[in-house]
C-alpha cells in the first residue's frame, strides 16, 4: 500500500503542523540544523519500523519533518536522538545509522533500546530515540489514512476523515 | 511565567463572575447582554485555540497523561481524596477559559421529571426546590445556546416543546449490530443528543471526524464554554484569566470583592454590586470555606453547615466482548446511541440508570501502535489481531447524596498560593452499587445475545466517577438544609448567586452540563431581575 501526498497532508494536520509541502523549509533559530542527517536517519528508520507492505516512504517521511522542523523544540529533541542512533552506529558498525542495512539498523535501535522504552521527550537516550524517532514516525503512519487502512480503520484517530465511515459495515 | 495581560480590577463592576466554564460563561454572556459591566475571573489560563491540533497530539502519545492535554498544573491543582473510593480530581476537570467542557465529551440529556422529586417519587433522596416545568424553558433554551444535535426518538425523556436546534447523528455500523439483540430482547434504543454540531451552527463547523472528543475536539464542532466567554467580550465583558480567587471578601450579608492573585505575584480586589460564583463541585465549595470569617466560622454561606457535603458523581458501569465479524469502533468519539428504558423504574433500592451503546470500544490503532516492543510487520499483525472486533456498552448510575461524602479542606497541604487544598471523600453507598449489578446483568444479557465473547466488564468493585461533580452547595427552600433557595442566591448573602452542578440536590443519572446550562440562564434571570428591582 503506498503513502501518498494525502496521508503527508493528513499526518501533519493531525498533529497541527500545518506542513505545504512546497519544499524545503528551514528550521527557525540562529543554530544550523543538518536537516539532510535528520530526513536521512528518518527515513532510514522508518524503513525499519514501517511493515512492508508499505511503499512511498521517502516522500511521506521527507514531508512529514517538513513540518516537524516549524518545532525548534522538536528538533533539538530530534537532533539528539539522531545522533544517539548515529554513535551506537560507529561504535558497533563503523558508519552512521542512515548508511547502514535495514537489519543492522534494526539492531542499533535495539541497542539504544528503544524497542523496550516508553517514550518520553525528556527521558533516557532509550526514551528519547523511542519518543522522537520509533513513535513520532509511527504516529505519521498509523494517523494517516493509509495507515490507518493497514489495520482496517479508514478514518484513524487523529485523522479528520469526516462523519462518514463510522456509520459503514464493512463491505460497504 | 508572567505576561503584559492587563489584569488590574474592572472599575464599577456591576457583576463580578468566578470560573469561566459553562455556567460562568453563560450568566456573563446573559447579564453582558443586558447591559451590565460584567467581570469574570478565571484560575487557569486563556488557551490559544491554534494549539488544539497539539493538545490532541498529546491525547494520543503515551509520554503524556490526561491532565497535560489541557496545562494541568500539580502544584496548582493539587487535591486530596480521602474517601472510600479515590477520586482522580485532577483527571476529571480542565482548569482555564472554558472550564471542564474544554475535556467533556459533550453527551447533554435533560434530567427525567422524577430526578426533580426523588424523595416524593422513589422514597430517597431529596426533592428539589423546583421541578422540571421550571426548567423546561431553560432547557430549551440551553439546547439553543449549546448547539445540540438530537431527535425525538426517545420515548422515555420528559416531553419537549420544540425539536433540537440540530439533526440527531445518524447511527453507527456498531448500533445496527447492537438493534438486533436489543430487539429480541425488548430493548428500545434511540439517538443520543450530543453539543457537537452535526452541521454548521453558530459560525462553527460540522464535526470532520477527529475521533478525539474527549479530551479535545480540535475542529470546535463540540460545545465548550469559550463559545460563551468570548460572546460575552463582545458584549463588553472583561474576561481575566490566571487569577485565582484567594477569597471573598464580605459583610454579614453581602459579598464585597473577591480578591484574586495574578501571575506576577500580585493581589487585586475585585468589587462588584452582584457575584455569582461558578467554580463547579469542588472548587467553589473550597472557595466558600476559605473565604471563613468571625461571622462566618464555618465558611462562607455556610450557615446550614452544608457547604462542601452531599457531593455526588454518576457511577460508571461498563461490559465489552468481542465478536467473530468487524465491529467498526474508533471512527469516531461520541456516541450516537442510548437506551433510557429502565431509567424510571428507579425507586428506593433501585437506582435510576441509562445505557450506551459504545462507538470506540477497543483500542485505537495509532494509540496502540505507540505502545508495545514491536515494529514493522509484527507490529502490524499486533494490531490488526487487537483492532477490529471489540464491542462494548457503558451506562451511568445516581447515586445518592450522603452527608459523608463531601468536599473539604486539608490544611495539611497546600497549593501554589498557599492555600488548604480540597480534599474529596468520596463516599457512594449500597443503592448505586447494586444498581451497578443490574446494569451489568441487562448489559451482559445484550451482548450474549449478539453472541460476543466476554472480555471485560466494569462492576461494583471496579467502578469510578463519571468526572461529573455535583451537589455540595445543594439548593432547597430551607436554609437550615441547604445552602442556595431555588432562586440559586445562597441564603446568607444576598448578593451572592450559585451557577454550578454544585447546587444539585441529586444527580439523576444524566449527564450534567445541559442541566448546569439552564440553572446557568435561570441563575442570570434572577440576578438580572434583582438588578431591576433595585432600581
Amino acid at each position: 500500500m503506498e503513502l501518498t501526498r494525502r496521508d503527508a497532508v493528513a499526518a501533519l494536520s493531525a498533529l497541527g503542523l500545518g506542513g505545504t509541502l512546497a519544499g524545503c523549509v528551514a528550521p527557525p533559530g540562529s543554530e544550523p540544523v543538518d536537516t539532510d542527517r535528520l530526513r536521512e536517519t528518518l527515513v532510514a528508520a522508518a524503513e525499519v519500523v514501517y511493515p512492508s507492505e508499505v511503499s512511498g516512504i521517502e516522500p511521506f517521511v521527507t514531508a512529514f519533518l517538513e513540518g516537524r522542523l516549524a518545532d525548534r523544540a522538536h528538533v533539538a529533541g530530534l537532533e539528539e536522538a539522531v545522533a544517539e542512533l548515529d554513535g551506537n552506529a560507529r561504535v558497533w558498525y563503523d558508519a552512521e545509522f542512515a548508511a547502514l542495512s535495514v537489519g543492522d539498523r534494526e539492531q542499533v535501535l535495539r541497542n539504544v533500546g528503544a524497542d523496550d522504552a516508553d517514550e518520553d521527550p525528556s527521558g533516557t537516550a532509550s526514551e528519547r530515540v523511542r519518543y522522537y524517532v520509533v513513535n513520532d514516525l509511527l504516529l505519521a503512519l498509523y494517523a494517516s489514512p493509509t495507515g490507518g487502512e493497514l489495520v482496517g480503520l479508514e478514518n484513524p484517530q487523529g485523522h479528520a476523515g469526516g462523519i462518514g465511515t463510522y456509520q459503514r459495515g464493512p463491505n460497504a | 511565567m508572567t505576561d503584559d495581560v492587563d489584569r488590574t480590577p474592572v472599575e464599577d463592576a456591576d457583576v463580578c463572575v468566578i470560573g469561566a466554564g459553562p455556567a460562568g460563561g453563560i450568566v456573563a454572556d446573559r447579564l453582558a447582554g443586558a447591559g451590565r459591566e460584567v467581570v469574570v475571573l478565571e484560575a487557569g489560563p486563556r488557551f490559544d485555540p491554534d494549539d488544539r491540533l497539539a493538545r490532541q497530539e498529546r491525547a494520543i502519545r503515551p509520554a503524556y497523561d490526561r491532565p497535560d492535554v489541557w496545562d494541568g498544573d500539580p502544584e496548582r491543582d493539587a487535591y486530596e481524596s480521602t474517601g472510600e473510593r479515590f477520586y482522580p480530581l485532577n483527571h476529571a476537570r480542565a482548569r482555564g477559559v472554558g472550564g471542564s467542557t474544554l475535556h467533556w465529551q459533550g453527551m447533554v440529556m435533560r434530567l427525567h421529571e422524577d430526578d426533580f422529586a426523588s424523595e416524593s417519587a422513589r422514597g430517597v433522596g431529596a426533592d428539589w426546590p423546583i421541578d422540571y416545568a421550571d426548567l423546561r424553558p431553560y432547557y430549551a433554551a440551553a439546547e439553543r445556546e449549546l448547539g445540540v444535535a438530537g431527535a425525538d426518538d426517545n420515548p422515555f425523556a420528559p416531553p419537549r416543546e420544540e425539536p433540537h436546534p440540530m439533526p440527531a447523528f445518524p447511527p453507527s455500523y456498531s448500533d445496527s449490530l447492537f438493534a438486533e439483540a436489543c430487539d429480541d430482547l425488548e430493548i428500545a434504543m434511540h439517538s443520543v443528543p450530543n453539543a457537537r454540531n452535526s452541521e454548521g451552527y453558530d459560525d462553527r463547523s460540522a464535526c470532520v471526524g477527529y475521533g478525539t472528543c474527549q479530551p479535545v475536539c480540535p475542529s470546535g464542532a463540540k460545545y465548550d464554554a469559550t463559545v460563551h466567554v468570548e460572546r460575552a467580550e463582545r458584549k463588553g465583558a472583561t474576561v481575566i484569566d490566571r487569577a485565582p480567587v484567594q477569597r471573598l471578601e464580605h459583610g454579614p450579608d453581602a459579598l464585597e470583592a473577591a480578591v484574586y492573585a495574578t501571575p506576577d505575584g500580585d493581589r487585586y480586589r475585585q468589587s462588584a454590586d452582584a457575584f455569582v460564583i461558578a467554580c463547579g463541585g469542588v472548587e467553589t465549595p473550597r472557595l466558600l470555606l476559605l473565604s471563613e470569617s468571625s461571622h462566618y466560622p464555618d465558611g462562607l454561606a455556610n450557615s446550614s453547615g452544608l457547604v462542601g457535603r452531599y457531593f455526588m458523581d454518576h457511577l460508571f458501569a461498563g461490559t465489552g466482548g468481542v465478536l467473530d465479524e468487524p465491529t467498526r469502533q474508533n471512527h469516531v468519539g461520541f456516541l450516537t446511541s442510548e437506551s433510557h428504558q429502565f431509567y424510571d423504574e428507579a425507586d428506593a433500592e433501585q437506582a435510576p440508570f441509562k445505557l450506551e451503546f459504545f462507538n470506540y470500544d477497543g483500542p485505537s490503532p495509532v494509540e496502540l501502535a505507540l505502545t508495545g516492543d514491536d515494529w514493522g510487520d509484527d507490529l502490524l499483525a499486533r494490531l490488526r489481531s487487537d483492532y477490529g472486533t471489540h464491542i462494548g456498552m457503558g451506562g451511568l448510575v445516581e447515586q445518592l447524596p450522603r452527608e459523608d461524602s463531601y468536599v473539604g479542606l486539608d490544611p495539611s497541604t497546600t497549593d501554589d498560593h498557599g492555600n488548604p487544598v480540597p480534599d474529596v471523600h468520596w463516599t457512594v453507598g449500597d443503592r448505586a452499587l447494586e444498581t451497578i449489578e443490574r446494569v451489568n446483568e441487562i448489559q451482559e444479557r445484550i451482548l450474549d445475545e449478539l453472541g460476543a465473547e466476554i472480555t471485560w466488564q466494569v462492576g461494583p468493585e471496579g467502578t469510578g466517577p463519571a468526572y461529573h461533580h455535583m451537589g455540595t452547595t445543594r439548593m432547597g427552600s430551607e436554609p437550615t438544609e441547604s445552602v442556595v433557595g431555588p432562586d440559586l442566591r445562597t441564603h446568607d448573602l444576598e448578593n451572592c448567586w450559585i451557577a454550578s452542578s454544585s447546587v444539585f440536590p441529586t444527580g439523576g443519572a444524566m449527564n450534567p452540563t445541559l442541566t448546569i446550562a439552564a440553572l446557568a440562564l435561570k441563575a442570570a434571570d434572577h440576578v438580572e431581575s434583582a438588578f431591576r428591582k433595585a432600581v
